[in-house]
């Protein structure tokens, strides 16, 4: 198992990762349903995950790996509280479409 | 075989379900991809020899966060596909930004050096070592989290009551 890090060279994580981030950024410009919005933020949440356990093993420190299990918990959190927002959103006005969520909009 | 073989698989899968999260047209398909999606990440974690992260990450986001996302479509019965897409304008527009974001996130690294790997110590991500790291050295963090935790669950049952008075 050790020979990945002989083979595969950071870079290609780092590569894999911005990939993985720049198609999250894609997907909350792309869709309008709220959901798939969120989705595309743990999608983003996950690459960035990635990347630090890459550098983490490779750079052989255990401190980033506890980074990551951090962001976890944090991204747990979000998602309760975000979903409780959607659900109560959906129930006042019957969707979840961005575009009908203005009225903050100047 | 090729050593660097499982990663190449892996990424490819990878990129191609982050994908079809984005492009799927029913919200259903796009949480069962994402699922898929978060397996194959966990695949990376185990590769990069990381098996408490990967325990961790298939049992919050595999686990928790997926069932909750799947959970909160079913409620609002979202499987029909109702929203209007965007027009193609604001589509192309989209998919330009994200790939000059790609440009720019692969240009800053293109010339760096590459760290090399450190490979006595490759048994870092153990349970008993990120134990001792998270216990340890990270102790007031990890308990803080835990009012975190605590906080979000109350905001969550206080905004999904019915009346908040």
């Amino acid at each position: 198992m050790n020979s990945i890090l002989q083979v595969i060279p950071l870079n290609y994580y780092v590569a894999l990762a911005a990939i993985l981030f720049s198609i999250g950024v894609m997907g909350v410009m792309f869709r309008r349903n709220a959901i798939i919005v969120f989705m595309c933020i743990e999608l983003m949440l996950n690459a960035v995950n990635m990347l630090l356990t890459a550098f983490s093993t490779y750079h052989g420190d255990a401190s980033g790996q506890v980074m990551v299990f951090f962001i976890m918990a944090v991204a747990a959190a979000e998602v309760a509280v975000g979903l409780a927002i959607l659900v109560m959103i959906y129930n006042n006005i019957r969707t979840v479409d961005i575009n009908e969520l203005n009225k903050l909009k100047w | 075989m090729n050593p660097s073989l499982p990663f190449f698989v892996l990424a490819t899968l990878s990129v191609f379900s982050a994908l079809m999260v984005v492009l799927s047209r029913k919200p259903v398909h796009s949480v069962l991809y994402l699922i898929f999606c978060f397996f194959t990440i966990g695949g990376h974690y185990l590769l990069l020899n990381a098996q408490f992260l990967f325990a961790v990450h298939i049992i919050v986001y595999a686990g928790a966060i997926m069932v909750l996302f799947l959970f909160t479509l079913m409620f609002i019965n979202m499987n029909k596909e109702l929203e209007p897409h965007k027009s193609n304008l604001l589509k192309g527009a989209a998919t330009i930004a994200a790939g000059c974001l790609l440009l720019v996130l692969v240009a800053i690294t293109k010339g760096a050096e590459t760290l090399p790997a450190i490979s006595k110590s490759s048994d870092i991500g153990t349970v008993s070592n990120l134990g001792k790291a998270l216990y340890g050295q990270y102790l007031l963090p990890f308990e803080l989290i835990s009012i975190l935790l605590l906080t979000a669950m109350v905001g969550a049952v206080m905004l999904g009551k019915k009346d908040v008075e």
